[in-house]
């Protein structure tokens, strides 16, 4: 009929249908005519949360398949239909129907099916299993004429099949062969505590109870005998004994099946006929059944991926079966060798029960690697762990302090990228975890840039740079590396070390910096941080001719450089407070220059587009408005944000809009190791997010309550509150202090939260420093402040007021032209930038105006 | 081939960078210890004519540029990317006349 190559994939379950998709999401999808036939009455829907079938009703709810699929793609799915046999030579199946389908290639994704003992009576009416749709729609109908329900077998499946019959209002048992429930997953231990937590949510339990015979009940409809002579009697019974795997089919047409079951297949899913692959619980790898839905997945991706030609060479080499799950709202994790069955293994175990929580920990016999672990009552550590024992990262010195409670209630302070668990993710452009830098690292990775190189992390937008630096130290300090804190090639110091040179030497050039204490030319690391600090300590105009070309990117220009190398704008609005007439004025220059306009976070105007050329002229007109330089380009203060405050608001208690005012004209300029926020709420409802800033400042009934190294962004952290009912001077004296003290200590680049979680002994050595002037310099560091504000000056008034200045901002020193590959597009009214793509359409493009 | 006198020396900031335009070329000039150094301003990371407005320095011995979008260095004598050796922009021949830079730029 075609010659497209024809797949068929028997059964249509979450593995059968993760298949299709592979093949669908690889693009070529259309090379195949694709049929899918599953004896369910409908297609593929997520048995995994089976039990959340319970909450609705409705089995639209757990359906895997997307509106349209199948026909978007031409896919042929037939339900309620089964294979009977398979005829391999002539590469044809039949089924129930009495239809026939021929394929090139067949997916056999069968599953398995409930394992229900043979003892006698098992087949007796109201008794179940706990796999499909069907079987929860007939446990529910016999609920109603019910008040006992039993569950024969007290495994993972097990537990979720007693909760759902808890939730249909029926005492509730589970029987278990084994000394313990969960046995494959759990220890002794922590089988007795999920045990007793199961019990307290009325559930009986019986363990090492073996069902000799099910017959008559006296008050219920069954009554089990147990072979220790015990009864038990029950309305409807469930089992939930384990898995087979489906393997009917296979056998009919003698594909190699293992001695107990399962199709046995190759690291490429195939079976032992080439034209024939099998996945899921169907399948024997290893000779093991994999009854977890992730290795299902897996399997599935690589015979779509074999089918495909083997483009990424993907292969199944067995799965981990650690599994983290919520079991009757009991959190339950067990990793690798729970059991402790790898020689000389050790274990370290916790059991708080008061609290109802075990976590175990079993290690390698030199302390090093961890092998498994089991959690109860809480797993908030399986990630963490889960990232040590996958990636075989190197364990603390003491093992247990991994699953110990943290003594003092203050994990976090003070701990720094240590206390991120491993999967947290801190690149999020190319998604590297910390795991995956830390493994790096352990792979001979040396620096930020060998992390950038392989793993990707910090090469798009460049936001987690610091983070992974954190992380590259943390790690190399751990495996007893000495860590290089020498701020760049050329110079052998830190930030810090650098400040007190410049400071005590009075030094107020590069040049003279790097003929004292440095090498080489100087880079883009430690040119910006020397003009940092010269700021901070002489705040010179930093277009002076030794300053200008050691500024980085945005501070060479006084603009914020965007991606096509135009600039955006951002005009002072202290506060976030702007005349009608000040507005007019930002929008009739946007208009003029047609710049795109949006408001930012830090409540002002970002105008975007501006060429070098146009920035004097756009300087000219908003200083003539009354505007002045926001500092949105240097590492600096930026905002301080308000709510409306006392004078308008109903609810507020001082008036924060003209505290912000006051502060955000007060710090103006002040060049720092990084970024300054702060914000000032009128009243305790904290309109300003005052906790997410640098320097966050409330309102109280009698003064100010005072919140430092708070930030949003891609760490969140509240800011700590530092002191409370302060007034406004001492409120003052404190950012002073505060603020000098960060510039003067912190590493480049580095916020003020993380300086405050590097920092030793904390906010309470913070407020020695600053409160107590515990170190005998704060008389120091407010004339320094002093200083800072006296000469403020406006950088873009000094600069328009320069010719020599202005023409620094030509776009060409030779031409009077603009660079005419800047080309917009519109959108939404207003320019963006012009893809390369739609550059070379040439079709609607915009030229700088 | 010619040279384009592109401007005087003092018009570009000892250890930084100016953009010329050279028939329909964009060239970046840096300006090290009063010798000048030319290379293509495009960018091509980001592909926008930037480079001239990078901070100039070096690496282990070499001169460079760091690009101002994405950071990356071009050795100003040679043009090669540092960390990317499949990564190269054109590199002119740059030299200073008494007081003038002139630049040649192949066409």
């Amino acid at each position: 009929m075609t010659d497209k190559q024809r797949l068929l994939i028997i059964g249509n379950g979450p593995v059968g249908h993760q298949f299709i998709e592979s093949i669908i999401e690889s693009g070529r999808g259309e090379q195949f005519a694709i049929t899918v036939i599953g004896e369910e009455p409908r297609p593929a829907y997520d048995r995994v949360h089976l039990t959340a079938w319970f909450e609705t009703r409705e089995a639209a709810s757990l359906n895997m398949v997307k509106d349209g699929f199948y026909s978007d793609n031409n896919i042929t799915a037939l339900t309620h239909e089964k294979v009977i046999a398979i005829d391999r030579a002539a590469q044809i199946v039949s089924t129930d129907k009495g239809e026939q389908y021929p394929y090139d290639k067949l997916i056999l994704a069968t599953g398995s099916f409930p394992f229900v003992p043979p003892v006698p009576g098992h087949d007796r009416k109201n008794c179940f299993v706990y796999r499909t749709i069907e079987d929860l729609e007939a446990i529910t109908a016999a609920a109603a004429n019910a008040k006992v329900g039993a569950v024969v077998g007290g495994g993972l499946l097990g537990l979720e099949a007693a909760k759902a019959i808890m939730d249909l209002g029926l005492k509730t048992h589970v029987i278990e062969f084994a000394p313990r429930l969960m046995a494959v997953q759990v220890d002794e231990g922590g089988g007795a505590l999920l045990r007793r937590k199961i019990e307290d949510l009325g559930v009986s339990v019986h363990t090492q109870k073996n069902t000799q015979q099910i017959i008559d009940g006296d008050d219920c409809v069954h009554k089990l005998q147990f072979a220790d002579g015990a009864e038990l009697e029950t309305d409807i019974l469930v089992f939930s004994a384990g898995i087979r795997p489906q393997d009917a089919l296979a056998r009919q047409c003698e594909l190699a099946v293992g001695e107990r079951g399962g199709i046995v297949i190759d690291n490429a899913c195939l079976t032992s006929d080439p034209a024939i692959y099998a996945i899921g619980e169907c399948a024997l790898w290893g000779g093991r059944i994999y009854g977890l839905i992730a290795p299902g997945w897996d399997m599935a991706r690589v015979a779509a991926d074999h089918v495909l030609g083997g483009v990424e060479e993907k292969a199944f080499t067995g799965a981990d079966m650690s599994t983290k799950l919520k079991l009757m709202g009991v959190d339950v994790a067990s990793i690798g060798d729970a059991h402790a069955t790898t020689p000389d293994a050790k274990c370290y175990t916790f059991i708080d029960e008061k609290a109802e929580v075990y976590k175990k920990i079993v290690v390698s016999s030199d302390g090093q690697h961890l092998l498994g672990c089991v959690l109860i009552g809480e797993a908030n550590d399986y990630g963490t762990l889960l990232q040590f024992a996958l990636n075989k990262i190197t364990l603390p010195e003491q093992p247990e302090s991994m699953i110990l409670p943290s003594l003092d209630g203050s994990a976090g302070v003070g701990l720094g990228v240590d206390a991120l668990p491993d999967v947290a993710q801190i690149c999020s452009c190319n998604n590297v975890s910390k795991g995956d830098l830390c493994a790096a690292v352990q792979g001979g990775a040396m620096t930020v840039g060998d992390l950038k190189a392989c793993t990707k992390a910090a090469t798009t937008c460049g936001g987690c740079t610091a983070l992974v630096g954190q992380v590259l130290n943390a790690e190399l300090t751990k495996m007893g590396v000495e860590v290089n804190t020498d701020l760049c090639e050329h110079f052998p110091y830190t930030r810090q070390e650098i400040f007190h040179l410049v400071k005590v030497g009075q030094i107020k050039s590069f040049a003279e910096l790097l003929e004292k204490h440095g090498s080489g030319h100087g880079c883009e690391i430690c040119k910006p941080t020397a003009a940092s600090v010269m700021a901070s300590c002489w705040n010179d105009y930093i277009l002076e001719p030794k300053l200008a070309g050691l500024q980085d990117t945005n501070d060479r220009y006084l603009a914020n450089m965007q991606k096509n190398g135009t600039y955006s704008v951002v005009p002072r609005m202290a506060g976030g407070e702007v005349t009608p007439d000040g507005l007019i004025a930002v929008g009739q220059v946007a208009k003029k220059y047609n710049l795109y306009t949006k408001i930012t976070g830090g409540q002002r105007v970002d105008l975007f587009g501006a060429t070098l050329d146009q920035l004097p002229k756009i300087w000219s007109e908003l200083i003539d408005a009354g505007f002045e330089s926001g500092h949105a380009y240097g590492k600096s203060l930026r905002t301080v944000k308000s709510c409306v405050g006392s004078t308008w608001c109903r609810y507020g208690v001082q008036d924060s809009v003209g505290k912000a005012i006051d502060l955000e004209n007060r710090y103006k300029g002040l060049r720092s190791p990084h970024k300054l926020k702060m914000a000032v709420s009128g009243c305790t409802r904290e309109c300003a997010e005052a906790q997410s800033k640098d320097v966050g400042v409330i309102a109280t009934e009698k003064g100010w309550n005072l919140y430092l190294c708070g930030n949003g962004g891609m760490k969140p952290r509240h800011a700590d509150l530092f002191a409370s009912d302060i007034d406004t001077d001492t409120m003052v004296k404190y950012i002073d202090r505060f603020l000098m003290f960060y510039v003067r200590t912190a590493d480049r680049l580095q916020r003020t939260s993380v300086w405050m979680e590097n920092l030793e002994g904390g906010l309470n050595y913070l407020r020695k420093v600053i409160i107590d002037d515990s170190l005998g310099i704060c008389a120091e560091l407010e004339a320094d402040m002093a200083n800072i504000v006296d000469t403020y000056q406006c950088e873009w008034k000094t600069t328009i007021e320069n010719p020599e200045k202005v023409k620094q901002f030509r776009s060409f020193i030779n031409a009077d032209k603009t660079d005419k590959e800047i080309v917009f597009i519109q959108e939404r009214g207003q320019i963006r930038p012009a893809t390369e793509a739609e550059k070379i359409a040439d079709k609607d493009l915009i030229a700088v105006a | 081939m010619s040279w384009t006198t592109v401007c005087r020396l003092d018009e570009i900031l000892p250890n930084a960078g100016v953009a010329a335009l050279i028939d329909e070329t964009q060239v970046a000039i840096f300006r090290v210890d009063d010798k000048v150094y030319a290379l293509a301003n495009k960018d091509p990371f980001s592909n926008a004519n930037v480079l001239s407005r990078g901070i100039v320095g070096s690496i282990q011995g070499t001169l460079v540029v760091a690009s101002p979008i994405y950071k990356q260095h071009f050795s100003l004598e040679a043009g090669n990317c540092l960390e990317d050796d499949g990564v190269s922009i054109p590199c002119y021949q740059a030299r200073t006349e008494g007081e003038l830079v002139q630049v040649q730029v192949n066409s």
